[in-house]
């Protein structure tokens, strides 16, 4: 059984008909790539996935359960964790406070803490600012503490909404080198990602969405080679 | 931070206009004169003058401040160009009113007005060379501030203030202590009989400013011998404080006596409200503007349990109506809560502030008459006892609202660092994100609703008890604006600044009472002050202290260290 599962999934903003019959699989352990242009509906399908939209049509299932049934805030506690796009940390609260938010929903003190100091083990620079507001960060920094908030609530699937966007070309390489590396630690990633080239290279398996619906499917080496892949995302 | 633009000839122009507009606004609207009747130092200086003497001095310095730069002489020109203008303006407008009658429009632009903005010269001449004289030297004295390193500048400023305060202070005193006999000695010293005497004056001045200045170099001496010591002894030299603390707060209406005692139980009052708002709009973020709504569904629902009058129901007792008056106040939160949680900011301002109003028309209408007394209100409602201890008169209820206060402060604070404290701050800083953390949107909002409804109803029922009858016409949108005032000068969110806000807000206004036609106007005032100099409060919290003064602090501290070194 997949560890998460959208089948045939109809989602909208208002009368705007956004997601046309989404089916898409994540197994354990993997790393799935959502790209497409913008307005495709990557957005929308993690939206619908957190509970933040709810989908009319479709389920969205969590190991076999029906996650369409929770409401954004239980989906949390079921394990699944967005980091949202732009980066939307806590700005005026210290990075330290973010982090914490982060494990909102645990009560085991001593994971809480042992996870903690594994962030920082991840991105040494936030232990460096632990205490310094989160506002001042540079926007690679920013990427990192909301990655980080994300693994404070020892997700089952993170969900990462666009890690690359506005990021200076060094930094996007230190963000896909840690994805590789939560990976590797095993950790399932749904990566929704415009810089499609960046996308496929850490990625095991990857979708292309246009205008809400899936327009092929396949392992990450294979869309690479795949020219219309090629030319439609990858410049040529 | 953002860069300031360079000040220019143009802005002390400007601020010269400014200025001289100020003086004269405050004479027309009579404040002047009204407030040269009270000498702060005897014979020397009043009220009125240092108010005339406040915008010059204060825009010189601000002038200044921005002209500073590289050396501090330009500065000083700016603040010397800045205050003739001033001056010349308020020339310019005693030269006018003293040569054609302004009475008919302004009715205070009389004689005495020009007295004093002249220090008494006869010749219009005269006069006007007195005002632009005056205007230069204040401003420039302004900008000398800027000069001063900063804990002198702080323990001036600290110094000036409190000779005022004190000044201001006299006839409260005489009041409270004039029966005492400790205290004519001490009165003949430090005051004569309008205002301070120089003796006292100077003295009061010297000890600030040597306060202020072993504050700034010694201040942390304390701090740090205490964290030599053991943590046993640490804990109960805490503990020790907080008993002093305690008891101390205990025995103020015995050595007060009625008056002050009558002025605390009011701000007192204000204080259980204001960290009830706190927890909404501090915490929560949420902005209510009805909240007086909940208070008097409080006193409300005290009256109508326990008064003995013509509307005389259950008459119960005050303790078994409090937890009533407490739980009806929480439920009506709850209700107003419910069809609002989906408004944020403006909208959810505007439902509210609906709300309050829709509560006191209820509570006024002819409809409800039979039950609540309509305009004529709920009379005939006993005072709280226990045994045979009568919370009385203001000496007594003073107890009663410290008790309220200790109660909710101590709930307040103890939220504050809880589950749902943490929960209340991600709502407040990204609505959306917080949901992305888990956190349950609706159940978070309504409880920071709850609470809040919860604490204005404990203060109503205290309220409706402490006055023995209420009225629709005291629950009017001025307390909601009151409360939501007083956290927002206090500082949002902190605890203390919730009691520096109700004192400044509320307390002040009762010693100043011989002019209450300016009350409103002082108000505006201070919170357009406050949002420009000091938008985060006088006790701000730790989180919007950050905010605001992300870059100053470190300069600040940078400058402080070089200084002592």
């Amino acid at each position: 059984m997949a560890l998460l599962e959208l089948e045939n999934v109809h989602s909208y903003y208002g009368n705007i008909h956004a997601l046309k019959g989404i089916s898409l699989t994540v197994e354990e352990g993997e790393v799935v790539t959502l790209i497409g242009a913008n307005g495709a509906g990557k957005s929308t399908t993690l939206k619908t996935i957190s509970g933040i939209l709810q989908p009319r049509q479709g389920v969205v299932r969590l190991e076999g359960r029906n996650l369409t049934e929770y409401k954004a805030h239980e989906i949390v506690s079921q394990g699944v964790i967005q980091v949202p796009e732009g980066r939307r940390i806590f700005s005026r609260l210290s990075v330290r406070e973010n982090l914490e938010m982060g494990a909102f929903t645990r009560k085991d003190t001593a994971g809480i803490k042992a996870d903690m100091e594994k962030v920082f083990t991840l991105f040494p620079r936030l232990l460096e600012r632990e205490n310094q507001v989160a506002g001042t960060l540079s926007g690679g920094e920013q990427q990192m503490l909301a990655t980080g908030r994300g693994l404070m609530a020892r997700p089952r699937i993170l969900l990462m909404d666009e890690p690359s966007m506005g990021l200076a070309p060094v930094l996007v390489d230190l963000i896909f080198d840690t994805i590789k590396e939560l990976n590797e630690e095993g950790m399932t990633i749904l990566l929704v990602e415009q810089n499609a080239l960046l996308a496929l290279d850490v990625a095991d398996r990857g979708y292309v969405l246009e205008t809400g619906t899936i327009v092929l499917a396949g392992s990450a080496k294979e869309l690479r080679e795949n020219p219309q892949v090629k030319e439609a995302y990858l410049g040529g | 931070m953002k860069e300031e633009s360079p000040f220019t000839y143009r802005d002390a122009l400007q601020f010269g206009l400014i200025a001289g507009i100020l003086v004269i606004f405050i004479s027309l609207v009579g404040m002047v004169v009204a407030f040269n009747e009270r000498y702060i130092v005897a014979q020397t200086i009043t009220l009125g003058q240092i108010i005339v003497f406040l915008p010059p001095l204060t825009l010189g310095y601000y002038g200044a401040r921005r002209a500073k730069g590289r050396q501090g002489s330009k500065g000083l020109l700016m603040s010397l160009l800045l205050g003739l203008v001033a001056g010349a303006v308020v020339a310019g407008f005693v030269i006018l009113g003293t040569s054609v009658n302004l009475r008919t429009v302004f009715i205070n632009a009389a004689p005495k007005l020009f007295d004093v903005l002249t220090f008494g010269r006869e010749s219009a001449a005269a006069a006007a060379l007195w005002a632009i004289a005056g205007g230069g030297l204040l401003a420039v004295l302004g900008g000398v501030f800027t000069l001063l390193s900063s804990w002198l500048r702080r323990a001036l400023v600290m110094a000036i203030t409190s000779v005022v305060l004190i000044g201001i202070l006299q006839e409260l005193l005489n009041i409270t202590f004039g029966s005492r006999n400790w205290f004519k000695p001490v009165n003949e010293f430090f005051f004569e009989q309008k205002g301070l005497s120089w003796t006292g004056a100077i003295v009061i001045f010297v000890v600030t400013v040597l306060i202020s200045v072993w504050r700034t170099f010694y201040g942390d001496r304390p701090a740090k011998a205490m964290s030599r010591m053991s943590p046993q002894s640490q804990r109960s030299i805490q503990i020790g404080s907080l008993v002093l603390g305690g008891i101390i707060l205990l025995l103020v209406p015995r050595f007060l006596g009625p008056y002050p005692s009558e002025i605390l139980t009011t701000v007192g009052i204000y204080i259980i409200m204001g960290l009830g708002l706190n927890i909404v709009v501090g915490y929560a973020g949420l902005l209510d503007l009805g909240y007086v709504a909940f208070f008097a569904i409080g006193a409300y629902t005290m009256g109508i349990l326990t008064t003995v009058g013509k509307l005389s129901t259950m008459e119960w007792s005050f303790w078994l109506a409090l937890p009533a008056a407490v739980l009806l106040a929480l439920m009506a939160g709850i209700i107003l809560g419910i069809p609002v949680l989906k408004m944020r900011g403006d909208y959810l301002a505007i439902v509210t502030l609906g709300f309050g109003e829709i509560i006191r028309i209820v509570v006024l209408s002819d409809w409800l008459k039979p039950s609540i007394g309509g305009a004529q209100g709920i009379l005939q409602i006993p005072k709280a006892h226990i045994g045979g201890y009568e919370f009385k008169g203001p000496e007594q209820v003073y107890y009663l609202v410290l008790f309220g206060i200790a109660l909710v402060a101590f709930v307040a604070w103890r939220l504050r660092d809880a589950r749902l404290g943490r929960a209340w701050k991600a709502v407040r800083e990204d609505e959306d994100v917080a949901e992305a953390m888990g956190i349950h949107l609706v159940n978070t909002k309504l409880m920071a609703f709850a609470t809040g409804a919860a604490f204005a109803g404990l203060s109503g029922a205290i309220f409706a008890a402490k006055l023995g009858s209420i009225f629709p016409h005291s629950f009017n949108l001025i307390v909601s604006i009151n409360v939501l005032s007083l956290i927002i000068v206090g500082g949002i969110g902190s605890l203390p600044g919730v009691v520096a806000g109700a004192f400044i807000l509320v307390g002040m206004p009762e010693l100043l009472r011989e002019f209450a036609d300016y009350r409103m106007l002082m108000y505006g005032a201070l919170l357009v002050v406050m949002m420009l100099v000091k938008p985060e409060g006088f006790v701000p919290e730790a989180t919007h202290q950050r905010e605001f003064h992300e870059d100053e602090e470190e300069i600040e501290a940078d400058s402080l260290a070089a200084e002592t070194s």
